[in-house]
């Protein structure tokens, strides 16, 4: 699925977890805050009025925070929490029959089920597949495009134009691209049977390039971004020194940037264990190599639409949710350590 | 001198190969749209020609016209759109709500809702959909606007954004402001919400890149049918399997495409300091 | 216009008493300097005034409200911030008129307003500029006739001057009093400078950790410090301060007189003039004697031997800087024209024999001796 757009809005956990991070440090912040809270504990001889203004200031401030924090709980926490009941009923595949409380046996059965530790190593698979390469190929793009050339904005904007492409943009382009009959590849003479997107060797890693394309102008933003938090004489110092392109990249540039590095890795698996969309519209339902395509999300809709579990979906959601939130500590567990050992 | 020269040609070898590697890049990476747009102009038979064609030598602006009319490219477009101003507006507005109280209301609780705010962010929709259906069809929302837009009417991630540009300006304002006699509300659209146009801009763009390109809600909140498809949902409609719908799909491809091109075009800088917040400190 | 009063006024956040136990009043058209060192709570106290902090005790009043439940926008004080406080995406002449809109004022009214005060600070030629656009001296400016347009009670200032440079901060002080003269407006100010405070006050009020230490005239606070503490704080250099013994009628030739009240220090004793004499007999012995370095002169004669340690050259005036035998440090202050001594020369030092030399503190409390009620 994976386009970038759901994976911002909806997750993002990489960046967000990161801007959780940052802010925790900010001294600034806490510094206002103090601030307010001391003047909160003054004892206000004067009593009423002053007590009023601020029963007041808090009324507004509620008020201002009633439209997100309802909107919160009814599309983000209610639904959070509800799984957790959802879990404990099971629909039987027979329509019409109602939801039976089955407690928590239904887990057990369901994250062993084959459907679904199948379903989670071909995720495993794809994001293998997509992470390592995207990110590369944005870091290679990035040091590329990171000298002052002219035009170079022309550059910077082509490869950061992935990043706009939806999900369903870039199916049609590659579907096309692979098309048996269509285009390149019959003409160069790649005529695999079955058809890349039929076979079940293929159509993984045909989603996964995909995939792959559509993250590189993420990855080529990230990275470029933090080339240049880089300090330019840092890299300036090391060429005065003697070092090559290549020494500096691996001496300076890559340890400079691991924190970046680290953080792109974090945002593309989040977004890769998102992926639906591509398999949706490429593969779908009736495909033969369906069950090679089989990523997380996919089984979850299938499940919830098809099996009509929603059990069994929310049971796998929540296996989801504890990856996301792993990989989100993770990369907390790391940037916190660079704040207090680096620099 | 010689030195020189020879130093000023090994500069000059360098920068033509990084053109040279920037360009090879640049190309490896248009080629899928530039092919797409080519054989989005062909006649369905020019598309199995051998070789391909690589310009399109007569062009079929028809197919953009059947793509846009019996291709229902227009009904998608609009609906895309209808949802992806209600998105942009209503996350906007209820950022600004909220982030405005974090950074110059006092009130209790103010840690623990603003981390309950961010805490959202941890609850991926696809953990959250499942019941945001029952939610959406209980409220008779079920393909409906309603539906496509409201579950994501507010958004932590603004609200953090937001917060950050607020808490740059000065306190001092505030309090001149308030020995002025302006209000809470008043200092909040006369100064703050001025002074934070570019955090809005950024919340702004990213709001429409994330909406306009949604795909599994509007998927599953319209159980995939006409009229409300959004653009996504419609392309996938339009892939048909046979070679002579090709040319038209990807016509609607590049047609869906086209808004976000714009939105790169003039909004790169701000797209780019929303997708990287929090990543560079 | 109106008074503003502090009755009593503390002010504490959480273990930091900010201000204690303030009693003041600003009188009607007066500009009152609060002068102190950083920290000790001035900008607590104009905040009071403001309504931006509320009051742990006591009273604060404008004209004869007690403002302390009144809303600071329902206090009519306009207030100068140290930092200008201009909103940056406006121009200077909607800077200007922020505070104008916010009152009912008709458009043409705004504008006419907006015309005077810009003329009055010299901003006619600015007003479509951004403040990003202005210098220190014209944001300045622009702060200050955001505050006259609203024709207030009260202004409030909180060291408008500190941003400046030297020179602008000579020329803008001028224009601040001369306003304030003009406009008549009861004015509290905030500053850390003395000279400042000297120049500008109508009176001024220093403050020590957060307690009052004297409020008077420039001039009486100069002459009479009311403690050690404003004694040391004002001038510059401040007073020297010395460990000293009242004593009756030690029987120094020079005088004479069994009724003289001398007083011992540094190894010296030196009969009290008269009039100081009067007014401190019966207090002590032990008592602080406070001399300005301007009343030391170097004379061969004088009662005081110390070795000059540094030398200082200000122009119009030498700082001399000795160590006495036992060890003191004592400031004189010279005009150019007299003879420079050099580094460690032995010199001696005396007082003028006038009454203004003698600053007489109780050892114990620090309080000035002889000041009748
Ligand atoms: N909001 C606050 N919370 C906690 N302590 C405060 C607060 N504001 C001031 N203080 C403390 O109160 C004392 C007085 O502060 P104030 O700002 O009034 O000093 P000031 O005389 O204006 O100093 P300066 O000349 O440096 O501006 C200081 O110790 C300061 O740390
Ligand atoms: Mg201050």
């Amino acid at each position: 699925m994976t386009d970038i757009g759901r994976a911002g809005m909806d997750a993002e956990g990489g960046l967000e977890a990161a801007a959780l991070v940052v802010e925790t440090h900010e001294a600034e912040v806490e510094a206002r805050e103090a601030g307010g809270d001391t003047d909160k504990t003054t004892g206000d001889g004067a009593g009423g009025a002053l007590a009023r203004r601020r029963r007041k200031e808090a009324a507004l401030a509620y008020v201002l925070l009633l439209p997100a924090l309802v909107l919160f709980g009814v599309f983000s926490f209610y639904p959070f929490f509800r799984n957790f009941k959802l879990m404990l009923y099971e629909t039987p595949p027979v329509p019409g029959l109602p939801a039976r409380y089955v407690g928590l046996h239904q887990i057990v059965p369901t994250i062993t089920s084959t459907e679904f530790t199948q379903s989670l190593v071909t995720t495993v698979i794809f994001v293998v597949l997509v992470v390592p390469i995207s990110l590369i190929l944005g870091l290679a793009l990035a040091v590329a495009a990171h000298r002052k050339l002219k035009g170079i904005g022309i550059y910077r904007m082509i490869f950061s134009s992935t990043v706009v492409s939806s999900v369903a943009v870039a199916s049609v382009v590659f579907g096309t691209l692979l098309n048996p009959v269509v285009g390149l590849l019959p003409w160069l003479g790649i005529n695999p049977t079955p058809p890349a997107l039929e076979s079940t060797t293929w159509a993984l890693p045909s989603v996964a390039l995909i995939t792959i394309w559509q993250f590189l102008g993420l990855s080529f933003i990230i990275m470029s971004a933090g080339l240049q938090s880089v300090p330019d004489e840092l890299l300036e110092a090391a060429r005065i020194d003697g070092a090559g392109a290549w020494t500096r990249f691996w001496r300076m540039t890559v340890p400079l940037l691991s924190p970046t590095i680290f953080f792109g890795f974090v945002v593309s698996t989040i977004y890769a264990f998102q992926a639906f969309g591509a398999i949706d519209i490429l593969i779908g339902n009736s495909n033969a190599v369906r069950l090679h395509t089989n990523v997380l999300i996919y089984n979850i809709v299938n499940t919830l639409q098809v099996s009509n579990n929603p059990g069994a979906a929310a049971i796998m959601a929540t296996v989801l949710f504890l990856i996301m939130l792993g990989l989100t500590v993770l990369q907390m567990r790391l940037l916190e350590r660079r704040v207090n050992y680096g620099r | 001198m010689a030195a020189e020269t020879a130093s000023a040609r090994h500069r000059r070898l360098r920068t033509l190969g990084s053109y040279a590697f920037l360009t090879a890049a640049a190309i490896v990476i248009l080629f899928p749209i530039y092919v797409t747009i080519v054989n989005s102009l062909l006649r369905p038979d020019q598309l199995v020609e051998q070789p391909p064609p690589l310009v399109p030598t007569s062009p079929q602006w028809h197919n953009y016209v059947a793509a846009w009319t019996t291709g229902s490219m227009s009904t998608y477009m609009a609906t895309s759109a209808i949802m992806t101003f209600a998105i942009v507006a209503g996350q906007l507005v209820t950022s600004i709500l909220a982030a405005y109280a974090f950074a110059f209301l006092r009130f209790p609780l103010k840690r623990t809702l603003f981390v309950v705010c961010l805490a959202t962010l941890m609850i991926p929709l696809e953990v959250t959909f499942i019941t945001n259906l029952d939610t959406v069809t209980s409220l008779h929302w079920f393909n409906t606007y309603e539906g496509l837009a409201v579950p994501f009417l507010a958004t932590g991630f603004g609200i953090f954004l937001l917060r950050q540009a607020f808490l740059q300006i000065p306190r001092d304002l505030q309090e001149a402001a308030q020995l002025d006699g302006y209000g809470h509300l008043r200092f909040m659209t006369r100064v703050a919400v001025p002074l934070a146009r570019p955090s809005l801009a950024a919340l702004g763009v990213f709001s429409f890149l994330a909406a306009w390109n949604q795909y599994l809600w509007p998927l599953v909140a319209t159980g995939g049918q006409t009229p409300l498809n959004t653009v996504q949902i419609g392309l996938k409609a339009l892939l048909g399997q046979q070679v002579s719908q090709i040319p038209i799909s990807l016509a609607g491809a590049v047609i869906a495409f086209v808004p976000l091109l714009i939105l790169l075009l003039i909004f790169q800088k701000q797209l780019v300091r929303s997708l990287t917040a929090g990543a560079v400190k | 216009m109106a008074q503003v009063g502090f009755d009593g006024v503390t002010k504490r956040f959480g273990d930091t008493t900010a201000v204690d136990e303030l009693t003041l009043q600003v009188l009607d058209g007066e500009l009152l300097v609060l002068l102190g060192s950083s920290g000790c709570g001035k900008t607590t106290a104009l905040r009071l005034v403001a309504g931006l902090e509320a009051l742990t005790a006591g009273r604060v009043t404008i004209g004869d409200r007690v403002v302390n439940d009144i809303d600071p926008k329902d206090r009519d004080v306009a207030m100068v911030f140290q930092s200008y406080a201009l909103y940056p995406h406006l121009t200077v002449a909607k800077n200007i008129e922020f505070p104008l809109r916010q009152r009912g004022a008709g458009k043409e009214e705004r504008s006419a307003k907006v015309k005077q005060a810009a003329e009055t600070l010299g901003l006619a030629s600015l007003l479509d500029r951004k403040p990003a656009q202005l210098s220190g001296g014209q944001r300045q400016r622009v702060a200050l006739a955001r505050a006259i347009v609203r024709e207030p009670l009260v202004f409030l200032m909180d060291e408008p001057l500190s941003n400046l440079d030297a020179a602008l901060r000579v020329q803008t002080r001028a224009d601040i009093v001369e306003l304030q003269a003009r406009l008549n407006t009861t004015t509290l100010y905030v500053t850390h400078d003395q000279v400042e405070a000297m120049t500008m006050g109508h009176r001024i009020a220093v403050m020590n950790e957060g307690r009052l230490q004297q409020v008077a005239t420039p001039e009486d606070l100069y002459a009479r410090p009311t403690n050690v503490f404003v004694a040391h704080f004002l001038g510059s250099p401040g007073m020297n301060l010395v460990e000293g013994l009242l004593v009756e009628g030690s029987g120094n030739e020079t005088t004479g007189g069994e009724d003289t009240l001398c007083v011992s220090f540094l190894g010296a004793s030196v009969p009290l003039p008269a009039e100081v004499a009067t007014d401190v007999r019966g207090s002590g012995p032990d008592v602080v004697l406070g001399l300005r370095p301007e009343t030391l002169h170097l004379s061969t004669d004088g009662p005081i031997a110390a070795t000059v340690i540094i030398v200082e050259l200000l122009g119009a005036e030498t700082l001399v800087i000795c160590r006495t035998e036992t060890g003191a440090r004592i400031i004189v202050r010279q005009p150019a024209s007299a003879a420079r001594p050099s580094i460690g020369d032995a010199v001696r030092i005396a007082v003028d024999p006038e009454p203004r030399a003698y600053h007489l503190f109780d050892a114990e409390s620090g309080l000035r001796l002889g000041d009748r009620p």
